[in-house]
């Protein structure tokens, strides 16, 4: 480890420590414990409307698809993918910013919005599937959308495998910074390079001004909209300041192994030879 | 760097960039040259990847030609993946990262040097190939200028890619398992955009082709640009 790598990091260990003792038993503050239980209330009460509560898509209105009960998984289907698409966003955003400030902050942000993203495109693609297997018949249509969202998960889990891959700090932020920009310049392209590849999904239905779909139905939909968001926002609260933890732990194991060898060099002053603490700085 | 910097001044910074990428490529092609690596390893690499397609594929020839562009574009990105990690794996030795980057090169102009020698290295491959595909397969190409314009902007986008992600996991113990992750999903476009260019060049429907060519030429500026901003951090580094 050089001094370049170390000097601004110990720099803030000031606040790191202060994070740390503030929250000793976890990454939870009291805002974002009250935050987590408003989000409890509003998960509940948002299964309630998109399961119970909201009718069936019954087909007896022009408006309806005769969908039935499956109308019901787009309620969670829709919010978590563009949750996805927002974590994707956030973290190019902390990768530019990370390559233009170099703190190590932008990178962390980078990185937890990376995994937040990855579930939830996971949870895209699972929810997707089913809707698909149901509609369509088949378990996987090698559609426009879906293929995109496909390769979308793979540049991550990509970009997730490199972080895990290197150790030094410096270097890591740097390389994923780079990785996670790619992939973001590149899903317009594998957006258009797919969609002229073939395009059979149906049109999205939110984004047209006739509301295919109304009343509850469409509440449903736009409370999932935002409890899925705010599930992001608390989601990435935990994994940053995890992620500000661990951050803080290598450093804390650097610092502890010096003090130990220049203890054990301070011991061996009766020796002549040794004039280390110097050295080691 | 600095030194190297304020005598360069502003107006000459682009010919020594380029005069720095042709010296690294002129190194790379020395070192293949006297090495002999891609020519004696990847491109038969390449050819018995063709041969293994027929048998997967049972070599009935109409199923083999209908599949030609993309198994050729198949075997071309298999085989990036070898010519990417014989360019950066000379890197990674005896610490030339290092000198490279005391050298006081023009970090763009290494990346623009070490893209073009990967460039040259696939498309030698690719004649290789498309003698193979025509041998092999018994394919034949009808539109000779879109099958060379598509070669030319699929491989400086594969090369432009390639390079940013090849140093970028250059130096790293999971290096060899962690590129083809890492890249083969970048490069998706590439494959698609290729080989549906191949397939009207071979169809003699190349209306729609020049539209694909668009999109590789939009691929390989843009990664071009990427890569010239981004190595100089990715070298700078530890």
């Amino acid at each position: 480890m050089n001094t370049h790598t170390s000097g601004p990091r110990e720099g803030r260990t000031g606040t790191g420590a202060r994070v740390l003792r503030v929250h000793p038993d976890g990454t939870a503050s009291p805002g974002s414990r009250t935050f987590g239980l408003v989000l409890i209330v509003a998960l509940v009460a948002f299964g309630a409307f998109a399961l119970v509560l909201s009718p069936a898509d019954s087909g007896a209105q022009a408006s309806e698809n005769e969908m039935g009960q499956l109308v019901r998984i787009m309620y969670v289907h829709v919010p978590v993918a563009i949750a996805s698409y927002l974590a994707f966003l956030v973290t190019a955003v902390g990768s530019i910013a990370y390559l233009w400030k170099k703190t190590e902050g932008w990178d962390l942000l980078a990185a937890a919005s990376a995994e937040v993203g990855v579930v939830f495109t996971g949870l895209t693609l699972a929810t997707g599937s089913i809707w698909g297997h149901i509609a369509w018949g088949t378990w996987w249509e090698w559609d426009a959308r879906l293929t995109s969202t496909l390769l979308l998960f793979v540049m991550y889990l990509g970009y997730l495998a490199l972080r895990r891959a290197v150790l030094d700090p410096v270097v890591r932020a740097k390389r994923s910074a780079v990785v996670g920009l790619v992939a973001f310049v590149n899903v317009p392209i594998v957006h258009y390079s797919v969609d002229w590849w073939r395009s059979l999904h149906q049109t999205a239905t939110i984004s047209r001004f006739d509301p295919t779909i109304d009343g509850l139905k469409l509440f449903a939909l736009l409370f999932g909209m935002v409890v899925v968001q705010a599930l992001y926002v608390w989601l990435m609260i935990h994994r940053f300041r995890l992620q500000f933890a661990e951050a803080r732990l290598e450093s804390k194991g650097l610092d502890v192994a010096l003090a130990e060898r220049r203890a054990e060099a301070a011991a061996d002053t009766t020796s002549p030879l040794v004039g280390a603490p110097k050295g080691t700085n | 760097m600095t030194a190297a910097d304020a005598a360069r001044g502003p107006s000459g910074s682009v010919t020594t960039m380029l005069r720095d990428a042709s010296l690294v490529l002129a190194k790379d092609l020395r070192l293949e040259w006297r090495s002999r690596v891609i020519v004696s390893q990847v491109v038969p690499f390449a050819v018995l990847v063709l041969v293994l397609f027929a048998f997967a594929l049972d070599p009935d020839r109409r199923t083999l030609t209908e599949a030609t562009p993309g198994l050729f574009w198949l075997a071309v990105l298999f085989s990036t993946l070898l010519a990417l990690q014989r360019a950066f794996g000379v890197e990674a030795a005896d610490g030339v990262t290092d000198a490279l980057r005391l050298s006081g090169l023009d970090p763009a102009g290494i990346f623009l040097g070490k893209a073009a020698g990967i460039a040259v290295h696939l498309l030698a491959l690719q004649v290789v190939l498309g003698l193979g595909v025509t041998l092999f397969y018994g394919a034949t190409p009808h539109g000779p200028v879109l099958l060379v314009c598509t070669c030319l902007a699929a491989t400086a986008g594969l090369a432009a890619v390639g390079s940013l992600y090849g140093v970028l996991a250059a130096g790293m113990r999971v290096r060899d398992t962690l590129l083809p992750l890492l890249l083969l999903p970048v490069v998706a476009p590439v494959l698609i955009a290729a080989t549906e260019a191949f397939a009207a060049a071979y169809d003699r429907s190349s209306g729609e082709g020049w539209r694909w060519f668009g999109l590789l030429a939009v691929f390989a500026l843009l990664y071009l640009a990427m890569g010239i901003f981004a190595f100089e951090p990715l070298l700078e580094e530890s």
